[in-house]
């Protein structure tokens, strides 16, 4: 039992904005109006926040891991956790350790993550991963838009069956979601080729296109009643004038809600490197008619990091760019993987405006409900710094210094020395916490009303807000003291999020030739056994009608 | 007057004693630099537990023993001298930014790994990989001299970008692999695939080599630069010949399978 005095709440999900206000939690980890007992929190003069909550990074899994053992010379120079009585050893750095992940995320206040990017064929893995993130809770999303059988169906017109073999697939990765990466376009990179026009047939199919992925993959989510709508990485990532695609890939969704993932690497205007500017403001003008979209900015900080992503075309092409070393991982007839370390530079007239547009789409969106704090973690930079990106969000004055030292070249090719606007610290709660919360379909998540799961975080005010924001007073983790006075008190194991979307009785007896056929592993092997997971928590799904 | 190390207990297991640099013992008493913190293996050691440390504050260091598993001497060191009479160990003077390192006897591997500037000098043998990038890493030494009297391991200069590297006795596979710049001087040649990857830098030996398919033989010639260089090393003992009267190198430029802009210069007496 716990009690918080004094502080200073900002909890959006309720309207509360900044009242000094007392929050009290239970033996269960959940607010209720009153407790009896138990220590209390005198935090007069600190802020409090619920818990911040990353709606799209890269934690677990065979790609990161693969993206850890590309990077050692990243190991030689990060932190290191030493072990004690409370932590694991880890290194921290581009792409963390397991353990030191959860140290990390939770050192700097945030208690929930979403693993965005998980094939089935290593969603075992990914889950065992998981387990070892502490502190956090956690859920993962599958990638869905490039698996052969399920495309199979769609280029058949056997709209049904591809609905149930999609509620198959991520009833057996035990995920809470659909990521669909490059629509089409890493099935067509097995043939060396990339999908870049929503209407021409991908490689290999006669009739299916990118656009029909998206437009029926989106109604399949709502059918399905995911509590999270489709995750969608467009396609034409990262390449100039990609802002045309990625407006078509949103008319392609008829209405229908879903998320848009780092949409930063999707909002490009010119025609070629040398002329690439950004297009944000047309992208945050369709965001701001169109209030069921979310998305997140998958911001860009300049420094060293490894990008990973499923879009194995855009790789290739990132290394042949750059000369840096590729990984490229083929995962069966699910989709696939690439992976390139890479320096942001600000001398890199590229680079530049990739870290000016992320910052536009979080200035220019105008409801902070809409878009989230996030860099892709670690494509555009690594999430444990995200109190740089709040203090470029905070202090125009601030933004205004980081943009005089960009090359002169840049001018007209951003928005950003125009834009004023400064984010509050309820702007910052929303877009930390109970925005991607929201957007996760996790009511009991970035909100601290009564009944919901006491996940929050103290801080200390303080006009430095790198300071602020990386170094909180308290973090408090279902009721339980985390981190106290800037050291990690307790490590619990989080909970991880499922869904069961309805399948029909017979999907096994169809799945099973198809699978056997194509597959290098036996079909009762690759489901995930409940009892993998530690501590799920099974999310309802409520079909949206069509 | 120098601080003088004699070292009086043999590590069973490696020893890691970055804490052996002039930046750290310059301006420590006696008693400070024998608690200082060594690793072995896994446990924290005081520095005084294997070696009898005589003097203090001096930026002069001198290691006396058989310390071929003593690791990270020299690390990251940027000025003063550290002599070993002796062997030594792995990672002697990696990243290094400057000063000297003299070892009267044998060294290990990775010696000035990643260095950035400095002078190391080994009058016996080294391992392999001396200059060289760390696992993963871009790029191995950006600058600085490292002399070896005796022979050398696989890989010496491994991705090295700029300084000079100078090898008396012969080098295993892998010389100048994926070289970036610089120069690898072989008075006695080298075993197999020489130049591997290189993109640029220049690799030149006394000595005949085995070359690999992709370079390309370009030219006869006595390079000016040689003379220079000759120079340079001359206070060393080092001798490059570049009389016409004695003989001409032959140039081949490679590596062609990246495509790259490295040469290897063959001295050919009589040619």
């Amino acid at each position: 039992m716990l009690r918080i005095t004094g502080g200073k709440v900002y909890d959006p999900a309720n309207g509360i904005n900044g009242q000094v206000k007392d929050l009290c939690i239970d033996d269960k980890g959940r607010f209720v109006a009153s407790v009896d007992g138990g220590r209390t929190i005198d935090a007069t003069g600190m802020i409090v926040f619920p818990g911040g909550v990353d709606v799209h990074t890269h934690v677990a899994g065979g790609a990161i891991n693969f993206a850890r053992a590309m990077t050692p010379e990243d190991h030689r120079r990060t932190q290191a956790f030493i072990r004690t009585k409370s932590r694991r050893s880890g290194l921290g750095g581009m792409a963390p350790t397991t353990f030191a992940t959860g140290y990390l995320y939770a050192g700097m206040g945030w208690t929930t993550v979403n693993e965005a990017a998980v094939p089935v064929l290593s969603a075992r893995h990914t889950h065992e991963e998981l387990a070892d993130i502490p502190i956090v809770d956690k859920a993962s999303l599958t990638l869905m838009a490039n698996n052969e059988i399920m495309l199979d169906q769609l280029e058949k017109g056997e709209y049904e069956r591809a609905k149930q073999v999609v509620a198959w697939y991520l009833w057996a990765a035990k995920s809470y979601g659909i990521k669909a990466v490059n629509p089409g376009g890493v099935t067509a990179w097995k043939w060396g080729k990339d999908a870049k026009q929503l209407d021409s047939p991908i490689e290999g199919y006669r009739n299916l296109t990118p656009g029909s992925i998206v437009t029926q993959l989106a109604r399949i989510c709502d059918e399905l009643g995911l509590p999270h709508p489709m995750h969608l990485h467009c396609n034409n990532l990262g390449a100039p004038g990609n802002i045309s695609t990625t407006l078509d890939t949103l008319h392609r969704l008829e209405g229908r809600r879903a998320h848009i993932a780092h949409s930063q690497y999707h909002a490009y205007g010119g025609d070629g490197w040398d002329t690439m500017c950004s297009s944000t403001a047309e992208l945050a003008e369709h965001f701001n008619s169109h209030k069921n979209l979310t998305t997140d900015a998958g911001a860009v900080l300049f420094g060293d990091t490894v990008t990973i992503t499923a879009d194995g075309p855009w790789q290739h092409l990132l290394h042949k760019l750059t000369g840096r070393k590729w990984g490229n991982l083929d995962v069966e007839n699910e989709t696939g993987c690439g992976i390139v370390p890479y320096t942001y530079r600000p001398s890199n007239l590229v680079n530049a405006v990739q870290w000016a547009a992320g910052l536009e789409l979080l200035l220019l969106i105008e409801d902070p409900w809409q878009v989230f704090l996030s860099t892709d973690h670690p494509n555009g930079g690594c999430f444990w710094r995200y109190p740089e990106i709040l203090q470029l969000l905070m202090r125009a004055d601030f933004r205004k210094e980081c943009i005089a030292q960009l090359p002169d070249k840049i001018k007209g090719k951003i928005r950003l020395p125009e834009v004023t606007r400064e984010y509050s610290l309820y702007e910052v709660a929303i877009s930390m916490s109970a925005g991607p919360a929201r957007a996760l379909g996790l009511t009991h998540k970035g909100n601290l009303g009564i009944g919901c799961d006491a996940d929050l975080v103290i801080y200390e005010e303080d006009h430095d807000v790198v300071r602020m924001f990386g170094h909180p007073r308290y973090v408090i983790k279902a009721g339980e003291i985390v981190i106290e006075e800037g050291e990690i008190r307790e490590a619990p194991q989080g909970h991880e999020f499922l869904v069961r979307p309805h399948c029909e009785p017979d999907i096994d007896d169809f799945m099973r030739p198809l699978f056997e056929e194509c597959y290098t592993m036996q079909f009762e092997n690759y489901p995930v056994e409940l009892e993998r997971i530690e501590h799920p928590h099974l999310r309802d799904c409520v079909p949206i009608p069509g | 007057m120098p601080v003088t190390f004699h070292l009086k207990r043999t590590p069973t297991v490696p020893l890691e004693a970055e804490v052996l640099t002039p930046d750290v013992i310059g301006g420590l008493s006696n008693a400070e630099i024998r608690a200082l913190t060594v690793y072995h293996g896994k446990r924290q050691l005081p520095l005084g537990e294997f070696f009898d440390v005589e003097g203090e504050k001096c930026e002069d260091l001198v290691l006396h023993g058989t310390m071929p598993k003593v690791r990270w001497v020299g690390r990251a060191m940027s000025k003063g001298t550290i002599t070993i009479h002796g062997s030594i160990g792995m990672h002697l003077g990696a990243y290094m930014t400057g000063g000297l390192i003299n070892v009267h006897g044998n060294a290990g591997d990775w010696i000035g790994a990643e260095m950035k500037n400095g002078f190391i000098h080994i009058h016996g043998n080294a391992g392999g990989q001396v200059g060289a990038a760390y696992r993963g890493a871009l790029q191995g030494m950006r600058n600085g001299t490292i002399i070896i009297d005796g022979s050398a391991g696989l890989e010496v200069g491994m991705r090295m970008r700029r300084g000079t590297i100078v090898v008396g006795g012969p080098t295993r596979d892998f010389t100048g692999l994926q070289m970036k710049g610089g120069t690898i001087i072989l008075m006695s040649g080298a075993e197999i695939r020489t130049g591997a990857w290189m993109k640029r830098g220049t690799i030149i030996s006394l000595k005949p080599l085995q070359m690999m398919p992709t370079f390309a033989y370009a030219a006869h010639l006595n390079p000016v630069f040689i003379n220079i260089l000759a120079r340079t090393l001359a206070p060393f003992g080092i001798r490059l010949p570049n009389e016409e009267s004695e003989g001409a190198y032959a140039l081949y430029s490679g590596d062609r399978s990246i495509p790259g802009k490295g040469e290897i210069l063959v001295w050919q007496p009589g040619a």
